[in-house]
């Protein structure tokens, strides 16, 4: 049997591709080329099949969100679409590029919402694409919007919102009205793809060549509705005794669970409310605790209700207006007008449910105060570990929140639950958020700068014990800063032990108060700024964590100016640097 | 011995460049509030020791955070004698960057507790502002030369301490690593000499004092190196000079021991320096480097003899020892209270339990004695037994003087029993890295039980010496206390008896490892004993050891035999 002849010019392939296939097949039998060659066969009409342009005949699901949610919505409805017949193209908007919306016929978007109604970063170029001057008309494209949000912020579903009506003006058809959900989606997503796959049938043929596939991916062994309850293996503070803050290292056995996560998830918790909290608001509605209520299809006494059913903690515009149909209060009506959405955005960043009710007083049966409130969602904490590094555990980094306010102690009811109320022994019930946009390089060899002040150093713990694991060769750099040198250095000898051994490249730290001007990690990235332009130049991923509020943003200035002054970009070019690296996966943020 | 190799430290001294090492590098290490490890040696000679708070240490690593790291800065008072301007500068210190205390030492110098790293440099930059120092505060040098306060003779007092100020600056080190780190000094590319002391300095700390009799107060025999002024007609006509003492031993190893110094002989005054500075010399090129338990001058001598030290130091300084003269002390602690010395000023010695300069409740310590600088035109003395003599005081400004004290409800004599006048400890837990055992935080509480129990028997005005220690090292001086406890765990002490009330004779081993309750027990008994059968006048550890309930310790290599019944 004779080779491939390499000076054969008519082939449609290259020297260097020719020799390695002549290398593969050396030596084999006639009976195994006979079966490599329907093999090769096989492979390229795969190939064919999947690099065919979606047609009339697909569906296209673009999703963008922060936390995975979005996702799940999305592969819920491809899984559904798939097994129902459909061609189904599924992306995340971070890898999709705007300009070919005009060449789609069917799109649906599911979107999530960030902060103070910005999109999420995957949708950003989407986002300033359809919003932009240049958007192209798209008469074409028939759509639909999943949004989602947290109705704790006043620009609930903005972005989600903007998408919708964007595409309308532009001449797209809307297939279905807006679904915009709350915290708690899961109904309102089923409901929603259950619509969805009754419109497909008259707008594409289902294929009978396309792959039927069920269970695409396994489903995650425990999700929201069935957690996992995890038993508290350590919950050990880990700031000084002078500290301003209680944060706590916690720990929980996922043994038996056989939940996998990977360094950059977060971790949903299943929090029960403070019991403080429960009795403080029955008493303040003068209700009776043992009274039934209905929620949903259960009845439950008011107390438990409010034990473990409903956030009580968080108050949101839903819960102001609902409560404001109860107290008939001019102020709170006012503080609801279209027109003072700002002050209802700093009312609702600084008063719980408990304040409102305490402000604005009502006469509200237990029913009638179980009906203003939203679902208990969990919360949901970036994991400080890596599953590699410690097998059949997951570690969280915590801030107790616990503060004064109009005359009375408040608390936050996750952090406050793990910090209190839950110990070593007990169990917490716990799923895996997935977040495959704050990943490590795939590449062990490339560097990565990490910023997590705060707790926003939890996954950076998680990236250093993977990076150990893996022997990766790549520079480490962690910029961290908090309140005070002696009592706030969160993991302060992990590091110091990390850098020992040489694992830990670099570590910058700022902390706030130990001097008369404030230092911030921001000012620390200002400092380096040539080092942390050439860790960019020799490939580095930058990771933010932490706070969205002011921090993120304050880094984010700190970054541009680093390419400013050190690249001689102008800062409209440095800004569209920091888009590219965000789009190419190398500017990760995890902020909330 | 000499076979074995030289200790780490001694690495350490040989690699720093005249005590320069990294020590640089460490203070701007921002990722931890320590020191590198070397960088802990040397950092001595500059004055600075770090600690960490040891009441957090075990929750702090379970915080995954490291221990509370602080230092502890001792300044320099060579004397013991300071301006008002220092002492108000030593105030401003210690209320910007340490714990807003000062602790007056054992040996007439200042410490700070509670400096945080970050905040050294200013710490010492600010004690260097008024003319003090911190370097060969501790370290192996020769450290804080002392003097005796002498409320009574300022002439001699004058004298005494300028020759005191001048052989500290004559055994100061010459290294200029001092300023270079904390003074932002010019850089130097080659090492300064440093004559006297070579690359590797002494084997291991060194104390000098001057002492004019009666008057023990500086306990001239726990020095290495002692100066007996020997007054004539009211003229100082030379020293005395001592050798060998020493406190310092290590828990259940009878190689170590504490030890009174020896005399060598009378030498006139003009021979100070090159006597003293034979006697470091020796001590520089004999001492055991190979062992830092076995380095003081006391073994030196006890291993090679008092001839031949007494020779070689002949030898090294061409001045050879007359006769010594005769000369007695009558106690080594401090006369309380005003006094007028024979030029007409007046001097008030104040007491400071354990030294401690701080505001408490009614007593405005801190306040009061800075409202004092403030006016105050004499100087301050700092005694050895960590109180405070307000100095120089003239006949016109007393009674301003009196009326300040009494406004801060500083109050000497009313309050205090004898006992507690004569009662000192060690700076111990939280701070010092040695302690095994309370000492400052623990002492007054026993005190204030065994003044009950003497005052019972009627022993409430006798003043009998009592000192407490952390651990066997012995900075209050407390082998020869005529109670000395020493710690060697948590609430437990050894209990030593029997010393000289003029810190002239050792005490002896009475209780191991004891309790309060075994202590106390042991002591009413001896106190009842004591008020009964004493002859007029005896003081306490001479009563027990003349009626043979404990033995009488001659010499420090026999302070281990077991005790008499």
């Amino acid at each position: 049997m004779s080779s491939l002849a390499a000076e054969n010019a008519v082939l449609p392939i290259d020297d260097a591709r020719i020799d390695r296939i002549n290398t593969a097949l050396s030596g084999l039998s006639p009976a195994e080329l006979t079966w490599v060659s329907g093999y090769v066969l096989g492979l390229a009409a795969a190939d064919t099949a999947r690099a065919a342009p979606a047609g009339s005949s697909a569906l296209t699901i673009l999703y963008g969100s922060q936390t995975g949610n979005g996702e799940s919505v999305a592969r819920g409805l491809k899984e559904r679409a798939e097994a129902a017949g459909f061609r189904v193209r599924l992306e995340s908007l971070a890898d999709y590029k705007p300009a070919a919306l005009k060449r789609e016929q069917l799109v649906t978007f599911v979107i999530s919402t960030h902060g103070e109604g910005d999109p999420p970063d995957d949708a950003e170029l989407m986002h300033e694409f359809l919003l932009g001057k240049k958007a192209p008309r798209l008469e074409g494209l028939r759509f639909a919007v999943f949004a989602l949000g947290d109705s704790s912020y006043v620009n609930f579903c903005q972005t989600g919102r903007e998408f919708d009506a964007r595409l309308a003006d532009l001449g797209a058809e809307r297939l279905l009205p807006i679904v915009e959900c709350d915290v708690e989606f899961a109904a309102e997503a089923d409901a929603w793809t259950g619509d969805m796959l009754k419109k497909l049938p008259e707008l594409i043929a289902a294929d009978d060549e396309a792959p039927r596939l069920r269970a695409v991916e396994s489903r995650a062994p425990y999700d929201r509705d069935r957690p996992f309850s995890a038993e508290v293996l350590t919950n050990q503070k880990i700031t000084g005794r002078n500290s301003g803050k209680d944060v706590r290292h916690i720990e929980l056995s996922l043994e038996g669970s056989g939940l996998r996560y990977e360094p950059g998830d977060a971790l949903a918790v299943v929090a029960d409310n403070p019991p403080r909290l429960i009795e403080s608001l029955i008493a303040e509605l003068g209700a009776d605790p043992l009274e039934a209520v209905r929620l949903g299809d259960d009845m439950l006494t008011f107390r438990e209700a409010l034990g473990s059913r409903l956030e009580i903690t968080a108050a949101s515009t839903s819960f102001l207006k609902a409560w404001a149909a109860h107290a008939a209060n001019p102020e709170l009506d006012r503080l609801l007008e279209p027109a003072q959405q700002g002050a209802l955005t700093e009312f609702l960043y600084e008063h719980q449910i408990i304040d409102v009710v305490r402000r604005f007083p009502a006469v509200v049966d237990a029913q009638g105060f179980a009906t203003c409130l939203r679902a208990l969602g969990p919360r949901s904490y970036s994991i400080a570990s890596s599953l590699e590094a410690n097998p059949g555990e997951v570690h969280l980094t915590v801030a107790a929140v616990r503060y004064e306010a109009f005359g009375s102690e408040h608390e936050g009811a996750a952090s406050t639950y793990l910090a209190d109320r839950v110990a070593e022994g007990d169990s917490v019930r716990v799923y895996v958020e997935p977040n495959r946009r704050f990943r490590l390089p795939a590449d062990d060899t490339l560097p990565i700068i990490m910023i997590g002040p705060g707790t926003g150093v939890a996954p950076f713990r998680a990236f250093i014990e993977e990076r150990d694991e893996r022997a990766a060769a790549g520079d480490n750099w962690l910029f961290f800063g908090d309140r005070t040198f002696t009592d706030d250095f969160l993991y302060q000898t992990e590091w110091q032990r990390y850098l020992k051994s040489g694992l830990l490249t670099r570590l910058d730290v700022a902390f706030s108060r130990d001097q008369s001007a404030k230092v911030y990690v921001q000012d620390r990235i200002r400092e380096r700024a040539a080092e942390v332009f050439a860790w960019i130049g020799k490939g580095a991923y930058i990771y933010v964590c932490g706070d969205a509020k002011r921090m993120a943003g304050d880094v984010h200035a700190a970054l541009a100016d680093v390419l400013s002054a050190e690249g001689g970009l102008s800062a409209e070019a440095a800004e569209q640097r920091l888009k590219e690296l965000k789009r190419a996966g190398r500017y990760q943020r995890d902020v909330y | 011995m000499s076979d074995t190799a030289l200790t780490d430290v001694e690495r350490i001294k040989a690699e720093s460049r005249h005590l320069r090492g990294t020590l640089t590098e460490s203070l701007e290490d921002p990722v931890t509030g320590a020191i590198a490890a070397d960088d802990t040696q040397l950092s001595k000679f500059h004055g600075i020791y770090q600690q960490d708070d040891r009441d957090e240490r075990s929750e702090r690593k379970r915080a995954r955070l490291e221990p509370a790291y602080s230092f502890m800065i001792r300044a320099r008072v060579p004397a013991g004698v300071c301006t008002p301007e220092q002492w108000l500068n030593m105030d401003r210190v210690a209320n910007r960057f340490a714990n807003g205390t000062i602790r007056l030492t054992t040996r007439q110098a200042f410490q700070l507790h509670g400096v945080i790293k970050r905040h050294l440099k200013a710490s010492i930059a600010g004690i260097n502002a008024a003319m003090m120092d911190t370097i060969a505060a501790c370290g192996d040098v020769n450290r804080n030369v002392m003097a005796p306060v002498l409320p009574a003779l300022s002439r001699v007092h004058r004298e005494v301490q300028a020759d005191a100020e001048r052989l500290s600056d004559h055994l100061t080190p010459a290294t200029r690593a001092y300023h270079e780190i904390w003074l932002d000094g010019e850089k130097l590319d080659t090492p300064e000499p440093e004559p006297i002391y070579g690359d590797t300095y002494l084997p291991r700390k060194f104390k000098t004092a001057f002492v004019v009799p009666p008057q023990n107060d500086v306990d001239i025999y726990a020095q290495d190196m002692g100066f007996v002024a020997i007054v004539e007609d009211g003229v100082l006509s030379g020293y005395n000079v001592t050798a060998g003492g020493g406190m310092g031993m290590a828990h259940g190893e009878i190689a170590t021991y504490p030890r009174l110094a020896d005399v060598l002989g009378f030498v006139p005054r003009d021979a100070l320096l090159p006597v003293a500075e034979a006697i470091v010399t020796t001590q520089r090129d004999h001492g055991d480097r190979t062992n830092r338990k076995h380095a003081r001058l006391k073994y030196t001598i006890e291993d090679r003899g008092l001839p031949w030290f007494r020779q070689e130091v002949e030898a090294r300084s061409g001045v050879a020892f007359s006769e010594p003269a005769a000369f007695s002390f009558a106690g080594n602690g401090d006369v309380y209270g005003w006094q007028r010395d024979d030029a007409g000023d007046w001097h008030y010695i104040l007491y400071i339990e354990n030294g401690r300069v701080v505001d408490l409740g009614e007593r405005q310590l801190m306040t009061g004695l800075r409202r004092i600088a403030e006016v105050h035109t004499g100087e301050f003395r700092l005694t050895p037994n960590q109180n405070l003599a307000i100095s120089n005081v003239s006949d016109a400004d007393k009674a301003s003087v009196q009326a300040l004290l009494d406004d801060h409800g500083i109050d000497n004599d009313t309050q205090a029993s004898a006992l507690r006048l004569n009662a000192m400890a060690c700076v111990a837990l939280p701070t010092c890295g040695l302690a095994m055992a309370e000492s400052e935080r623990y002492l007054p509480d026993l005190v204030t039980q065994l003044e009950a129990e003497l005052e019972a028997v009627g022993l409430g005005d006798e003043a009998i010496t009592i000192r407490m220690t952390g651990c066997p090292n012995g900075c209050a001086r407390p082998y020869i206390a005529e109670i000395g406890l020493v710690g060697k765990a948590p609430g437990r002490y050894n209990l030593y008896l029997g010393a000289g009330f003029a810190g002239d004779r050792l005490g002896a081993a009475v209780l191991d490892n004891a309790d309060e309750a075994e202590i106390v027990a042991t002591l009413v008994p001896l106190f009842r004993r004591f008020a009964d059968e004493r002859e007029p006048g005896e003081h306490f550890g001479d009563y027990l050891v003349r009626v043979g309930i404990v033995r009488e310790v001659s010499a420090g290599r026999e302070f281990h035999q077991g005790a008499a019944a």
